[in-house]
């Protein structure tokens, strides 16, 4: 399947099987739930998992019992929002190029080198190696709580409270709302391509549709504004929600990186942490 | 070649953050009127097909594929402030929504790809397009070359913030000819990509791209013989050609003042340059060894040359008429 497809599809609702047990409900990258973490305003949810994330990425390389502790509760969120454990692992496939190099910094990396079975690699490239690899996946599993827990129309109404300036939050909903629309266009350009010069592609056949794609693309788009004119728009975009969090919901949410820079703390305080 | 959590230290971050910030913040402004005039739905369109456009796997030739970056692609089609706002928007999506890029490198992510990566490719295709005939399918081959040379330069970027705050210690020399050399093949591959889509929107429909709109004006007084493309990319090649290959076969005997240096003995007398920390110190790459080590010097120090002789000329040039490089 194309990765346009692959895209597509994983933004199509998905319909169970007979017989088989109840799927998670899932809404494109959305997973339907009614979990604490669902029902937090997106906003509380952006700064409380970037900010856990900046705490682990904080962390020195070797620490491995905080690392364990930090990516235990971030495990622990997913596990609260309810999210599969299955479509989670599956999201975190994205990260495998990511995951080369970590696996390759052991061989390139400076400092002291010890004997590992054949080959000669650093020590500190372990070390940073494997840290990496830990930050990395704490971080893409973040995100990947971000997405599964929070509509995106609800994500942009919560960067627009962290005062993320109105044109771009205007232009990332346009972009969010039509995405599927010109991804399909994309996929549709390629099967007629496909079906009139049959599989073996060339670049100029595979550009001329992307390329002719875009014209409709902007044709489309100037169309929008047309409607959009037509139907009232002033040059204002009207305000998408309102995602008002109190601030019990901070509290809940800003728990998450306060109880990672504890952890954090208290072994940098016990000399858990090795120095660097 | 998004970046992901823990390669670079929370400070580093931050400061890109706010580089970013700023810059993202001056886009804003620069584009204002002319979002005000389209609208956000056709930059927001735009970010939706150079997402989409980015999974597409075009074929570069010799039975591989490559993918599309777009930055020099969305700087010609909408203008290089849209293009910073549109790939903004792409990136603030994919980390957020497809965890594809870290929450914290976002800013490196916006700082590497939506600015240095759209203002280079749009700045090098201003200074071709200043080389070549006033005409709309100019802008195709000066794309090309702005495509080319935006992906290592976003590479750069990268190894230089990689150089201030990365995690683990990697030589430098060899994390940037790695970098570089690897880029420069994708670089390739977009500049491919790159002119054959945009050479198909030039021929359907030229009054949709921003840089056809916009084409740098020829002045009235008679201008000097400027030299033909043809000759140029002869020149460039053999230039290229001259610095990687012919100079394997350099002779590595001191030259003319050490070798007498040598045999009255003031060689000792000599001191290092200060510029011999420099990673391309001696024309060799630090880090790496063998004939490579040259070649990549001797092609690189071609690079910039050029790229500082075009730069000064073009001064000179927008000297005698005032010649908007980026336009308001």
């Amino acid at each position: 399947m194309s990765a346009v497809g692959a895209t597509v599809s994983r933004m199509r609702p998905v319909t169970p099987r007979r017989g088989a047990p109840d799927p998670a409900r899932t809404d494109g990258l959305l997973v339907h739930g009614a979990s604490v973490v669902h029902q937090l305003p997106a906003q509380t949810k952006v700064v409380a998992l970037t900010l856990t994330v900046a705490v682990v990425v904080l962390t020195p390389p070797g620490a491995w019992g905080v690392l364990a502790a930090q990516a235990a509760l971030v495990i622990g969120v997913a596990a609260a929002a309810h999210l599969p454990a299955g479509l989670v692992a599956r999201r975190l496939v994205i990260e495998a190029p990511f995951v080369a190099f970590a696996l390759l910094l052991p061989l390139i990396a400076t400092g002291p080198r010890i004997d590992v079975g054949p080959l000669t690699l650093s020590a500190s490239g372990l070390i940073g190696g494997a840290t990496l690899l830990i930050k990395g996946t704490v971080g893409t599993l973040a995100a990947i709580v971000l997405a599964a827990t929070t509509p995106s129309r609800d994500l942009l109404a919560g960067l627009e409270r962290l005062r993320l300036p109105a044109v771009l939050v205007a232009i990332i909903s346009f972009m969010v709302r039509y995405l599927v629309l010109v991804a399909d266009d994309l996929q549709r350009t390629q099967i007629a391509r496909i079906s009139r010069c049959g599989s073996k592609a060339s670049l100029a056949t595979v550009a001329s549709g992307v390329g002719t794609r875009f014209v409709r693309t902007y044709e489309r788009g100037e169309r929008v504004q047309q409607a959009m004119v037509a139907r009232g728009y002033t040059g204002q975009m009207p305000r998408l929600t309102d995602a008002h969090a109190t601030s019990r919901q901070w509290t809940l949410a800003m728990s998450l990186p306060a109880a990672a820079l504890f952890v954090t703390l208290v072994a940098a305080v016990s000399g858990w942490v090795p120095g660097r | 070649m998004h970046i992901p959590d823990g390669f670079l230290d929370v400070p580093t971050c931050v400061a890109t953050g706010v580089v970013a910030a700023g810059v993202v913040g001056v886009a804003l402004r620069r584009s204002e009127r002319e979002i005000a005039e389209t609208g956000p739905a056709l930059p927001g369109l735009t970010a939706a097909f150079v997402f989409a456009a980015q999974m597409v796997n075009f074929p570069v030739g010799a039975g591989t594929s490559g993918h599309l970056l777009g930055g020099a692609l969305a700087a010609v089609l909408v203008g290089p402030w849209t293009a910073t706002l549109v790939l903004t928007s792409v990136l603030v999506v994919q980390g957020l929504l497809f965890a594809d890029g870290g929450l914290t490198a976002l800013g490196a992510n916006i700082m590497d790809m939506a600015v240095v990566g759209v203002l280079v490719g749009y700045l090098v295709t201003r200074l071709v397009l200043q080389v070549l005939p006033t005409r709309p399918r100019s802008v195709v081959p000066a794309a090309a070359v702005g495509a080319l040379v935006s992906v290592p330069a976003a590479a750069l970027t990268f190894t230089a913030m990689y150089a201030v705050g990365g995690t683990v210690d990697v030589p430098l020399g060899q994390l940037a000819a790695a970098m570089i050399g690897w880029h420069v093949v994708i670089g390739v591959g977009e500049a491919l990509i790159t002119a054959s889509v945009l050479g198909v929107v030039v021929a359907t429909r030229p009054d949709l791209v921003y840089l056809v709109r916009h084409l740098p004006e020829r002045a009235q007084s008679p201008v000097p013989a400027r030299i033909g493309t043809r000759p140029l990319v002869i020149a460039s090649g053999v230039t290229l050609g001259v610095a990687g290959l012919v100079s394997l076969a350099a002779s590595a005997s001191p030259d003319g003042l050490e070798a007498i240096g040598q045999t009255l003995g003031f060689a000792g007398a000599a001191t290092d340059s200060g510029a011999a920390g420099s990673p391309l110190a001696d024309y060799a790459v630090h880090g790496l060894t063998g004939p490579m080590s040259g070649s990549l010097a001797g092609v690189i120090g071609v690079l910039v040359t050029v790229g500082v002789g075009l730069g000064v000329a073009a001064l000179a040039h927008s000297r005698r008429r005032p010649v908007a490089l980026i336009s308001q």
